[in-house]
């Protein structure tokens, strides 16, 4: 900088050169200023975009076909702790794998989605909505089961790409699920039948009546 | 023991009897760079006392961490240096990965570097808009720069979900692959970016007047940047040649071609520049990246995210955030939460000479000194 060449002011002329082409530039084009009349105007918000969790059910009923199961992962692991959750039980006290109370406190929850990384079902995910504002904390910024539950249509429309992928995840799930259990069933079944033919084939053979604990199963 | 209340330079202004005025700056001064307090004495308007006093924005980040699962504290790592989470996510991850003994597969190395250096990009691309700021050329400059910085947030966000708050890193690589176009999209911005340096560069090198508020002000040797243990472009500026992505070859490093610059007078101007030079080494490294990012998976199958419970031992690991060394030191105890969790954060250290750099200038060099050694609270009080 000690360069005697240079001329006194010349650093600021250049400068102003750079501040001039930029107040010009930012009447054309949105290179120079690419800033948006919020709220008049409004940027539309990538897929990934995240703000707050919801719960997805599936089919018409937003209470009952919550895909919640009332695990408590998401309760337990979630970092800051505004995750509230009652699991409902039946007239003899058991499980029935449904949450009574979801409670999420917005004014705590700090959008980390680890809520959505653990939980196994699939059930919650993160909401790009982000005007929530409002003049008391409790009454709208804590959200209950029935403001958090959101069609799986309305999640299709926020994340295409995620929903989709999540759509042929259970589906491929439920088919392994059911073809588990048709195994299983057929393996009965097949029990079954050679017990009966066990039993049948001792009848023909007429020996003396033991307990055969197979024909009696 | 505190001493009493009467005796905190606490008070605004006090004026003792050998005319040494007693100033407390902060922690609301709009140039403080978030809630830092400063108590200076002045001579006139030359600084012959200086004290930092932090702590307003302490959250118990270290004693929460160790009451929280090894997943669990990763978004809150984003909060320490709220610039650049990404590079705060990537010395928290490595830590546990050497904790645990997980690999990271070729494509999350990649995409970490391609975010740690455009974390990088932005970081000192808001650095010079607020270190002009400081100088009193609020606008221009400060604007410039987070228009382009913006760009990266975009990228960032299109990503990871959030601009700021990113929570990306997982141990074992990363939490999502690249939704479609992005790398598009990143290669139109790292392209771009050159034309923002060479304009900043005709708006502010050889500009009068930052010559002259910054050249010979806040002078470092590099023998003290070393002995109070000062990381990042801090030391750099002071002649320096320690940069921990050469010295420890963290990730995959050693496959890039890029220089350190090093600065020579260790004032503010070296410090300014150094944050120019930097960016452009690391535009090498994204144009690097972006050409070798080789497809694969991009999380370790072996990770979980749930339950981790590393084998009993403790782990130091650094990366070299855009302020200097960040290190995260984890102890475990075969427990889910870890033992001990520390993070060395490099804006606590290297605001430790604040008081040597500062002591002789001007009133209105101070904000200027503080400025560019460009401090985070989130990251000095955690």
């Amino acid at each position: 900088m000690k360069n005697p060449l240079t001329l006194p002011g010349l650093g600021i002329l250049k400068g102003m050169a750079v501040t001039a082409r930029n107040l010009v530039g930012s009447y054309y084009g949105t290179k120079r200023l690419h800033t948006i009349s919020y709220p008049e105007e409004r940027l539309a918000l990538p897929e990934n975009s995240r703000n707050f969790p919801f719960l997805v059910y599936d089919g018409e009923d937003a209470d009952g076909g919550l895909r919640c199961t009332a695990c408590r992962i998401c309760e337990k692991e979630c970092p800051p702790q505004v995750i509230t959750i009652v699991p409902e039980r039946d007239e003899n006290g058991k499980l029935t794998k449904h949450p009574t109370v979801f409670d999420i406190d917005l004014n705590a929850c700090m959008s980390c989605q680890i809520c959505v990384e653990v939980c196994p079902f699939e059930s919650i995910k993160m909401d790009s909505a982000f005007e929530y504002s409002s003049f008391e904390h409790v009454e709208s910024l804590v959200l209950h089961k029935s403001d958090l539950a959101k069609p799986n249509s309305y999640y299709h429309d926020i994340k295409p790409t995620e929903a989709t992928a999540v759509d042929a995840n259970l589906e491929a799930e439920r088919q392994r699920k059911a073809e588990a259990a048709a195994k299983k069933e057929a393996a009965l079944q097949a029990k079954k039948a050679a017990a009966a033919a066990k039993s049948a084939a001792a009848d023909a053979e007429k020996t003396p009546p033991t307990p055969d604990t197979d024909a009696s199963d | 023991m505190n001493p009493p209340v009467s005796d905190w330079p606490t008070r605004s202004a006090d004026l003792s009897d050998d005319g040494i005025l007693e100033i407390s700056m902060g922690p609301q001064h709009p140039s403080t760079h978030g809630v830092f307090r400063m108590n200076v004495k002045l001579d006139g308007e030359t600084v012959v006392w200086l004290k930092p006093v932090f702590g307003y924005l302490h959250r118990n980040h270290e004693k929460l961490a160790e009451k929280m699962s090894y997943l669990g504290s990763m978004p809150y790592t984003d909060r320490l240096d709220y610039f650049s989470s990404l590079s705060n996510n990537w010395a928290y991850a490595l830590s546990v990965e050497k904790l645990t003994g997980i690999e990271v597969p070729e494509r999350a190395e990649y995409l970490r570097v391609l975010l740690a250096e455009l974390t990088r990009l932005q970081n000192h691309s808001a650095f010079l808009g607020f270190l002009l700021g400081d100088m009193g050329a609020w606008g221009s400059a400060l604007m410039y720069a987070f228009r382009e910085r913006d760009l990266i947030l975009d990228l960032f966000e299109s990503l990871t979900g959030s601009r700021m708050m990113c929570n990306y890193m997982r141990f074992g690589g990363c939490r999502c692959d690249l939704p479609e176009g992005w790398l598009g999209q990143a290669r139109k911005v790292v392209d771009g970016f050159p034309a923002f340096l060479d304009e900043m560069e005709q708006l502010l090198v050889g500009n009068e007047i930052l010559v002259a508020r910054t050249q010979g002000v806040g002078v470092l040797a590099g023998a003290d940047a070393i002995n109070a243990g000062l990381t990042g472009p801090m030391l750099r500026a002071s002649g320096v040649d320690y940069d921990i992505r050469k010295v420890d070859h963290y990730g995959i490093y050693d496959r890039f071609d890029f220089r350190v610059p090093l600065g020579e007078h260790g004032d503010t101007y070296d410090r300014f520049m150094i944050r120019l030079l930097e960016m452009r080494e690391s535009l090498k490294i994204l144009d690097a990246v972006l050409r070798d990012l080789p497809e694969g998976p991009i999380l370790d199958p072996k990770s979980k995210s749930r339950g981790l419970r590393p084998p009993v031992g403790e782990a130091y690991t650094r990366v070299e955030a855009p302020k200097g060394e960040l290190g995260f030191y984890l102890i475990s105890d075969k427990s889910p939460e870890p033992y001990r969790y520390r993070v060395r954060p490099p804006s606590l250290i290297n605001l430790t000479l604040l008081e040597d750099m500062c002591l002789g200038s001007k009133i209105a060099d101070v904000m200027v000194i503080l400025g560019s050694i460009d401090i985070v609270l989130g990251e000095v009080d955690r």
